[in-house]
Order: C-alpha cells, then sequence, then structure tokens
C-alpha cells in the first residue's frame, strides 16, 4: 500500500515537473524568440490537404509558399528569412488541435498562421490561445469564431463571415422599387460559413419589402442539388440567393440552365469565382453572364501589393488571373499583415504580435485592415458579376469596373 | 400538397436513382462473392469518373462511348488490388476487409489528388445543359441517358449472372465458397473476376456521377456512406435489391427535399432504414432470395 502510494506520489510529481518542463519550452519558444537572432523564422500551419476541404487547403498553402518567397527575396522579415512547418489535418477538426500543439510544444515554431475554414479555426484557437501565439487566420470569420472572444485572434478579410453577402442585400435595396425583385428565395448548406450569411442577408432584404418565397438550409453532405433548385424554380422568386461551393454553385446553375429558369437575379456566396471549376462545369462563360458573387479580394484590384501577388502567383503555379483562388490572397494576405505587424514593433514576440494586431492598420492585396479586440475587420465586400467574358467588380460604386447587368440576361 | 412537387421529386429520384444502384451494384457484388466490404468502392467509383474525364478532356471522347475503354481498364484494376491485397486475407475477413479497403481507398484518393490536383471537375456533353418537357418539368437529357445507361448495364449484368455458366459458377461461390470449390470453380479467380466487375461497374456508375455532379479526389466519402446504405437496405449481396433500394432511397430523398425541406430529406430516409431493419434485419431482399430468380 505504502509503496504503491509511494508510487503514485513519483508518478504525480514526474507528471507534474514535466507538465512545467513542457509549458516552460513553448513559452520559451514565444518569449525568448528576438529580433537579434538571424535563425528563420518559423511558422507553423495545419493545412488541409485531404479531406473535405482539401482544395482550399492547397490553395491556402499555395499563397503562404508564394508569401513567404517574395519576403524572403527582399531579405526577409527583420534581417531572417521565414520557413513554413505544414502539417496536414485531413480536414479533422480534433487532427487539426493535435497539429497546432504538436507545432507549438513539439516543434517550437515562432508563429503560427490559420487553416481554412471556421470549423477548424475553433478547435485551433483553443490551443494557440492556450500558448499565447497570436493567431492570423485567412478563413474563419463564422459568427462561432468570434463568439470564442479570443484576445490573439484577428481575421484576414475585409469583413467577417456574416457580412460578405452584405454588399449584395444592399445592391438589391438600393434598386429603385419598380425594379426591385418583389420576391426571394435562399437556400444554403448547413454550417458556421454559408448558413449565417444567407440567413443575414434574408432579413435585410425582407426589410426592404422583398418577400421570401423559398428558405431552406440542407445538409452539407448532399451530392443531389436537383430536388433543391426545382422546390426554388417552382417559388418563381425573382431573386435566389444561395449559400454554396463549386459543386452546389455547379448543380444549381446546370438545373436552372436545364428548367429555362432566369431570376432577375441569382448571387451565390462562392463558386462563381472559382474559375474553370465552375465555368467548365456550367459549359463556359457564356452560361455565367450576370451570375453574381460577393468577394473581398478580386484580381484586377489596385491594392497594395496586388499586381505582384497576381503576376508571381501566375508565374509559379500558371493559369489565368481568374483562376487564382481567393484563398490563396487571403494566405498571403496573412503574411502581409504578420509582416507589418512584425515591422511595427520590430519584434516577433507573440505578445507584442498580438498588440500590433489590434493597434495599428495594415495594407494587403485585399485592401487595408483594422480589427476590433476580438479580431473582427472593420471592412466591406464587394459584389463581382460576369459580365460578358469577365468576371468585375459592380457594387458598391467606389469598387464598380461595370455597370451591374440586371436583370440577369437569359441563358444562352 | 403540391402535386408538381410531387411529381418533380419523383421523376427525379427515379433517375437519379438508377445512377446510384449502378454504384451500388459492384458493391454488393463483392460482398456476395468474396464475403468482404469494400470500402474503396467509393475511390474506384471517382477513378472511374476521373477515367472518363481524361477521355473526354484530352481524346475528346463522348463520354458514353469512352465506357469501351474505361470498363475493361477499371476490370483490369480491380483484379489486380484483388490479386495483390484481397486474396492475402485468410482470417476474419468481413472485418480486415474493411481496414485493407479503406487502406486501397486513401491510396487512390491521394494518387488521384496526385495527378489531378484537388479543384473540382466535371464532365461534359453536349446534353448537360439541354432537357425536354415532361409532365409540366423539363427532365434534363443527362440524367434521362444516364438513367438508360445504368439499365442497360444492370440488364447486361443480370443476363451474365443468371443466364451463363459463369454465372452459374458465380452464383454457386456466393451460396457457399466450400462446396464451390469442391465441384472444381475456381473459387480465387471468380472472387478476383468479380472484384474486377465491381471495379468496372464503377466506372460506369462514376462516369454517371461525373455527369451530374462536380468531383474531385474526395468525393468518395460521400458516394461510400450512400451506397452502403443502399445495399444494406436492399439486402447485401443481392443486386437486384440494392436497384431497388437506390430507387426507393433517392425517391424519398428527392421528394422530401423538393416537397419538405432537404435536412430532412436523409433524415426520413434513415428513419426508413432503420424501421426495415427492425422487421427485416436482412435488408429488403436476401441474397438466398436472389439465387433463386
Amino acid at each position: 500500500m505504502r509503496k504503491t502510494s509511494r508510487k503514485l506520489r513519483l508518478l504525480a510529481g514526474g507528471g507534474t515537473a514535466a507538465l512545467i518542463a513542457a509549458g516552460l519550452s513553448a513559452c520559451g519558444s514565444t518569449t525568448t524568440t528576438s529580433a537579434a537572432s538571424h535563425a528563420p523564422i518559423t511558422i507553423g500551419v495545419s493545412v488541409s490537404l485531404t479531406g473535405d476541404f482539401s482544395a482550399e487547403g492547397k490553395a491556402l498553402e499555395q499563397g503562404y509558399n508564394l508569401w513567404a518567397a517574395d519576403v524572403n527575396s527582399h531579405g526577409g522579415i527583420l534581417g531572417r528569412k521565414v520557413q513554413f512547418k505544414y502539417l496536414n489535418d485531413n480536414s479533422s477538426t480534433t487532427q487539426v488541435a493535435t497539429n497546432y500543439q504538436d507545432l507549438i510544444t513539439r516543434d517550437k515554431v515562432n508563429i503560427v498562421f490559420g487553416p481554412f475554414s471556421s470549423l477548424l479555426t475553433i478547435p485551433a484557437l483553443t490551443i494557440t490561445d492556450r500558448y499565447g501565439y497570436a493567431f492570423e487566420a485567412p478563413a474563419g470569420g463564422g459568427p462561432a469564431v468570434f463568439a470564442e472572444k479570443s484576445p490573439d485572434f484577428v481575421f484576414v478579410q475585409p469583413t467577417t463571415v456574416v457580412n460578405t453577402m452584405v454588399s449584395a442585400a444592399e445592391w438589391l435595396a438600393s434598386l429603385p422599387k419598380s425594379e426591385r425583385p418583389k420576391t426571394a428565395a435562399y437556400a444554403a448548406d448547413q454550417g458556421p460559413f454559408n448558413e449565417p450569411e444567407i440567413q443575414k442577408v434574408e432579413s435585410i432584404l425582407q426589410a426592404h419589402g422583398i418577400k421570401t418565397v423559398y428558405s431552406k438550409i440542407y445538409p452539407a453532405e448532399t451530392t443531389d442539388y436537383l430536388p433543391i433548385a426545382l422546390g426554388i424554380i417552382h417559388s418563381k422568386a425573382q431573386a435566389v440567393l444561395l449559400g454554396t461551393h463549386v459543386p452546389s454553385a455547379t448543380a444549381f446553375v446546370q438545373a436552372f440552365v436545364q428548367q429555362h429558369y432566369n431570376p432577375k437575379a441569382l448571387v451565390f456566396t462562392s463558386g462563381p469565382q472559382s474559375g474553370t471549376q465552375f465555368l467548365n462545369g456550367i459549359g463556359g462563360t457564356r452560361f455565367a453572364n450576370g451570375l453574381m458573387v460577393p468577394a473581398g479580394w478580386w484580381y484586377g484590384a489596385s491594392t497594395y501589393q496586388n499586381q505582384q501577388f497576381v503576376s508571381q502567383y501566375l508565374k509559379k503555379y500558371g493559369g489565368t488571373a481568374s483562376e487564382i483562388p481567393t484563398t490563396a490572397a487571403e494566405a498571403y494576405s496573412v503574411g502581409q499583415v504578420f509582416q507589418e505587424a512584425a515591422d511595427h514593433m520590430h519584434s516577433i514576440n507573440n505578445a507584442k504580435l498580438i498588440k500590433a494586431l489590434h493597434t495599428y492598420q495594415f495594407k494587403t492585396i485585399q485592401g487595408p485592415m483594422k480589427f476590433n479586440s476580438i479580431g473582427a475587420p472593420n471592412g466591406q465586400s464587394f459584389v463581382l458579376q460576369w459580365v460578358g467574358s469577365k468576371l468585375e467588380p459592380v457594387y458598391p460604386k467606389t469598387y464598380a469596373e461595370a455597370k451591374p447587368l440586371f436583370p440577369k440576361p437569359n441563358w444562352p | 400538397m403540391n402535386v408538381g412537387l410531387w411529381e418533380t421529386g419523383i421523376v427525379t429520384g427515379i433517375l437519379t436513382g438508377g445512377v446510384y444502384a449502378l454504384m451500388a451494384s459492384g458493391l454488393t457484388l463483392v460482398f456476395g462473392v468474396l464475403e468482404i466490404i469494400n470500402v474503396a468502392q467509393g475511390s474506384l467509383i471517382i477513378a472511374g469518373a476521373y477515367l472518363s474525364y481524361v477521355l473526354q478532356r484530352y481524346l475528346h471522347m463522348n463520354i458514353f462511348i469512352g465506357l469501351i475503354l474505361t470498363m475493361p481498364f477499371m476490370f483490369c484494376v480491380g483484379y489486380i488490388i484483388d490479386r495483390v491485397f484481397i486474396r492475402r486475407m485468410k482470417v476474419d475477413r468481413v472485418m480486415m476487409s474493411i481496414l485493407v479497403t479503406f487502406g486501397v481507398a486513401l491510396v487512390i484518393e491521394g494518387l488521384l489528388t496526385m495527378i489531378f490536383s484537388s479543384g473540382y471537375v466535371h464532365l461534359q456533353s453536349g446534353a448537360i445543359n439541354a432537357s425536354f418537357p415532361f409532365g409540366g418539368m423539363r427532365v434534363p437529357y443527362i440524367y434521362l441517358y444516364c438513367f438508360l445507361m445504368s439499365l442497360v448495364i444492370l440488364a447486361a449484368l443480370y443476363v451474365l449472372l443468371y443466364r451463363t455458366a459463369f454465372g452459374r459458377a458465380l452464383r454457386a461461390t456466393v451460396q457457399n465458397r466450400n462446396a464451390a470449390q469442391l465441384i472444381g470453380i475456381d473459387v480465387n479467380r471468380m472472387s478476383s473476376i468479380t472484384y474486377g466487375i465491381g471495379a468496372a461497374l464503377a466506372a460506369a456508375g462514376g462516369m454517371g456521377y461525373g455527369a451530374i455532379s462536380s468531383f474531385n479526389g474526395n468525393s468518395q466519402y460521400d458516394l461510400i456512406s450512400r451506397v452502403l446504405v443502399i445495399i444494406v437496405l436492399g439486402g447485401m449481396g443481392n443486386v437486384g435489391g440494392a436497384l431497388i433500394a437506390a430507387l426507393g432511397m433517392l425517391v424519398v430523398e428527392d421528394v422530401v427535399a423538393a416537397v419538405w425541406s432537404p435536412s430532412w430529406s436523409t433524415l426520413v430516409f434513415f428513419i426508413i432504414l432503420a424501421a426495415t431493419l427492425v422487421i427485416r434485419p436482412q435488408g429488403l431482399f436476401r441474397a438466398k432470395e436472389a439465387r433463386q430468380q
């Protein structure tokens, strides 16, 4: 009995010592790094290279790598090169937490950048908060993320997820009453991205007298969108606003074309900006004419370093400017924000970075950004529309390069 | 009650159900003969879809004609998978097969993502955006063509299984592997051929799926769960049961999604599945009943 309790005490003591050592080691990695060191700055990221978010994960990695290459070619940050340490999370909410734990305690990375999606950001944030790491997220601006009220977090996009479609709603509401659609249909997949966006836009349009004639949330694992499309068509809505990804956006357009259904306005949360992935699925740009999508970044924007980003992306990954994934641009912006924060503080100490992130305004390829105490950005998205064979910003006027096509031209 | 939506839900459910039946037929056939749960079927379906994509994109081949090449190719892939992985499993085959075929699925997924990247693709055909009027709705030609293709292939499978000497040997293997071996049937060869047929059916099902949906290497996860549910409902190892279950499942899902709410469609289907399994734990049809056809 005595032996057992002694063993237990030893184990407890050993465990405590190990925990303290691990804690000190982790703290050390965040606090002892100084600008004087010339070792490369290691940035840890959990990235979804497989699973549901693999397409976005790949784009995320591209954006981060492109930024690192640009920074390193200009001498690095505070005289130090940057290098990434990636761990694949398979789009899993449990693996992403394990990955950030490993990156911080085992790999002792200096800095961490965010993964793709709100779904993965929340468990990641729990870990990074525990170790006091600044957490700059390229994606993950759903309401549930801000509900965490993390003091270490910033969401590096012009606006939060829930407000992304607001610009499109404002545009519809700004139309003269005689032209404004009288009815609207809404559908979105369940989850932290599209559902809150669509719900917000529905409440705005209802307040402007646009009657809801169809409003449904469908499971995220849906593969057959035709019955939902048929429900929308049956409602005869004059405006259709859909919370989508590439496969669902493609399926809805196909169904509407097949059924000869032409609403006056057709707006997607995501899809039409995805280049060939979307265009090949719907049969080319002639079927894209008039489709709308809100965005925080556009390849033609004259924002800070945007043209440099676009040309470097095309040089490294090929394709055309319209095919550059928005997620890559968002990841690149995360790097820009980190670099400016480090320059402001002359340090990559995480506590100092956190202070800088909530103090200064930052220049990014998505435009200028400033964050509030819980990391929410204070900017606004804009509306892109396929006009002929080009995707152009059409609203608000400050961003617009073309007049909105309204009503949407009929399918060819 | 909205009659228009009911009608459209039934029509789209039947058309889509045909494609799912084709995807499920390979899985249920493999279970019947090899007595394994082939979790790799979803990734084989997606591999088949990508093969059709390659032929259509680079050789400008019609996706339906392309099946003349993709089905034999996938047959060979399936035959090799059985020889290399499945045949080696000697004990606890059902449980082991889940692990082994999941590994195979991950390898196939990894290869597809490496070769084609993780971007979504969609098969192209002149029929994709075209439709014709039918009972107050418009039926997309691509759905109709895929449905007809599924019926033709499933009919050919029926003839192969029930009207040929090979089919008799195969059904004997389904009934009793040991007895089949005793009467001189090469059970191992029969198993490899069956896995090959399952993969060939996946190629056709994948083409149908890719023609009506965008896909990437990860699309297998949504598919395999649905296809597994179909074969459980239809009766494991029963091809005819899979057809009926697929049609029933998709009709229920599409009607509920169109008339009521898409968020309830899957739930309603699972309630029906659970109720069916309580009354008939073996599914709607047993493999034995199928053998008596």
